[in-house]
């Protein structure tokens, strides 16, 4: 294809870091620019590199941290984490000596710049637009909010990009995904992606990276783009992406590892060029209509069963589908508002950034959460927590009767001790609602932060709306 | 990780599991992902559906039932290995025993992990898969070369793979190896950036 067709804003990177064109026989070699590793899905690939005597080839271009096993409760030492598991303990102690015998600097335990790795990457600016980004975790979509190409992989891909910062990939189908209208107020970015979830079915995205766009998209800052993002792996699609725009390039002006002077005068002309050009067509468009969104919470076992708040459950579906309202206890054709909850979790990678705390606090303010409702808010990084802190919201959420913690995954995936106990209901900021997920017999519903607070301030699952007056 | 064994050919009974959406945190739940090696895995794969509270065998789960022994194709209902990238699924599942994995959609992650580990994503269509999910322990013949699965009804149903996986999965190719041929490649693509990342 002649560089003058108009192409889409993937298919501007796609092409830009193909080593070797796929042909029918083999897939194309594609270079990475930033590998995000933790210690979950990379003890057997550090493996396979020190079996073959293989270094890592670009240690610069991979950025460590720890999230999935860390402990959320201030711990002081490494001898205290035996307390939350051994077998985490041993995962974390691993990749200290895995970053230290390959040379990878490693935002560790005992870093202010530790977090969630889809936090922390744009955070420290090394999260860019036209770079391909991938991670051994599938919420590495995120990073699509800046323009990136950011997907996950497995750990033998893990082996490949440390060994040759290339991955053998055939080249995806995109998708358009066209927000239309406006938002309403209490509204959020997450109820949008809950709401196309909905809409096209967790395998609606299936082999497919997906472009958001509209009013809507534009009008986000940054962290709500990355929700939006988030979420595209419980589309089922390989990645979602958002043109980069004078709202990504004002987030990272000045980030440690962003560009800097005449670099980012250079970077920023490169990439007012990666938007889709007009003429450019995808393989499938949709369009979700914001005019009609409200707060949207999920009702089943995975993110595409979900309901706007105030609309009932639906009444019937296949043997999955019972399957499903069983294991959650809740009642087809009646809303789920009124249903009581135990936990409230905000975290995890889609909602544990600052304007997300900030959302959660605002309704918190002055009030207190119900009797017998345990609630939990844990930061998505160390700097998150800091600038939390140093607005108080630590202090409003420890005042409304909240936990307030150090950063992780936590709770989103219930690995490093923080877990819903069996049977009870969590409205949780995170992203899958699967059967256990942050818990053995533990129930999900996902929510925006705002959902979740007013969810913990009745007892049960609210409408934050009145809140908002 | 030993350079995969060559896979030609999967003859087995199957084993049905009748669910839509089986999501990765179903084939390995998160707790058990703070290992640091892949071995082991099958003794806790689909854990939550197979065990019981108390841990004893959950007699109503599919694998526990004396049909299932010795099945190395499983086929569930569609959207099977949503969810997370944990190639632990896959090892699960191999470790365990199976060799594949039917049915009318399977996500992407996993299906790219699936094939590096030895185990045969297969994709058919809904009909296929309803005659499939109604027809519990048929034997079944998975012919890699051909990439078609034989029925015992007679009919033989082609199913898509990416001809290089094919050929990795039928050789025992590892794709590592395949990659490091290209660094003259890599090298030449990093000195004739542009821009450096
Ligand atoms: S917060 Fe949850 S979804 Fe995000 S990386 Fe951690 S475990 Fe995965």
């Amino acid at each position: 294809m002649s560089t003058d067709s108009p192409r889409t804003l993937f298919e501007k990177i796609w092409s830009e870091h193909v080593v070797v064109e796929e042909t029918a026989d083999t897939p194309a070699v594609l270079y990475i620019d930033l590998h995000l590793i933790h210690e979950v899905t990379t003890p057997q690939a550090f493996s396979l590199l020190r079996e073959k005597g293989l270094p890592v080839r670009r240690p610069g271009l991979t950025l460590a941290t720890m999230d999935h096993s860390t402990p959320t409760t201030p711990v002081s030492s490494f001898k205290d984490l035996e307390i939350v598991g051994e077998g985490a303990a041993k995962q974390v102690l691993r990749m200290e000596q895995n970053c230290r015998d390959f040379g990878l600097e490693l935002l560790g335990f005992d870093s202010g710049l530790r977090g969630i790795v889809h936090v922390i990457g744009p955070e420290l600016g090394a999260t860019q637009p036209g770079k391909t980004i991938v991670c051994g975790d599938s919420h590495t979509s995120t990073h699509g909010a800046f323009g990136a190409l950011a997907f996950g992989i497995g750990t033998t891909e893990v082996g490949h990009v440390l060994a040759t910062q290339c991955l053998l990939q055939r080249k995806p189908k995109t998708l358009l995904i066209e927000v239309a209208g406006r938002l309403r107020p209490g509204v959020s970015a997450k109820d949008v992606i809950l709401a196309t979830i909905g809409q096209i079915g967790v395998d609606g995205g299936t082999g497919h990276v997906i472009e958001y766009r509209g009013v809507p998209i534009s009008a986000m800052d940054m962290e709500a783009r990355m929700t939006i993002c988030n979420m595209s792996i419980e589309a089922g699609a390989r990645a979602g992406m958002i043109a980069p725009d004078d709202t990504t390039f004002e987030y990272l002006e000045g980030r440690p590892r962003a560009p800097a002077g005449a670099d980012w005068e250079r970077a920023i002309a490169r990439w007012r060029a990666l938007p889709s050009d007009d003429e450019a067509t995808f393989d499938r468009t949709v369009t979700v209509d914001a005019d009609r969104l409200e707060p949207m919470v999920t009702f089943g076992t995975n993110p595409g069963m979900v309901v706007p708040i105030s609309a009932p459950v639906p009444g019937d579906g296949d043997a999955s589908f019972r399957k499903s309202l069983e294991y959650m206890q809740v009642a087809p054709n009646k809303p789920l508002t009124d249903t009581r909850v135990d936990v409230v979790f905000v975290g995890s990678c889609t909602n544990s950034r600052l304007s997300d705390l900030k959302q959660a606090a605002a309704i918190l303010e002055g009030r207190t959460i119900a009797s017998g409702v345990r609630m939990l808010v844990v930061p998505g990084s160390q700097q998150v927590k800091k600038a939390a802190e140093e607005l108080g919201l630590d202090q409003i959420f420890r005042a409304a009767g909240a936990e307030w913690r150090e950063s992780g995954c936590s709770m989103c995936l219930g690995m490093n001790g923080d877990t819903v106990p069996a049977g009870q209901l969590c409205v949780s900021t995170s992203n899958r609602n699967f059967e256990g997920r942050q818990g053995k017999g533990a129930r999900t519903i996902l929510a925006s932060p705002l959902t979740a607070a007013a969810s913990a301030v009745e007892g049960r699952v609210a409408d934050p709306r009145r809140y908002l007056e | 990780m030993n350079p995969v064994e060559p896979l030609k050919t999967v003859q087995s009974r199957t084993v049905v599991l009748a669910v839509a959406d089986v999501d990765t945190d179903q084939i390995i739940p998160a707790r058990f992902l703070t290992t640091t090696s892949r071995e082991g895995l099958g003794a806790k794969l689909f854990h939550d559906w197979r065990y019981l509270p108390d841990g004893a065998p959950n007699p109503d789960f599919v694998l526990n039932q004396p049909a299932a022994n010795g099945c190395r194709i499983l086929v569930a209902d569609r959207n099977f290995g949503c969810g997370s990238s944990r190639e632990h699924a896959p090892w699960a599942l191999t470790d365990y025993g199976f060799r594949a994995v039917v049915s009318s959609e399977i996500a992407d992650i996993f299906r790219s992990n699936a094939l590096k580990n030895g185990l045969l994503p297969i994709i058919v269509d809904a009909d296929t898969l309803a005659w499939l999910l109604e027809h519990p322990g048929v034997e079944v013949t998975i012919d890699v070369a051909a990439s078609t699965l034989s029925l015992p009804n007679g009919s033989v149903v082609s199913y898509p793979i990416d001809a290089f996986s094919r050929y990795c999965l039928l050789e025992g190719i590892d794709q590592l190896g395949y990659l490091r041929k290209h660094d003259n490649e890599i090298r030449r693509f990093e000195e004739s950036r542009s821009w450096t990342p």
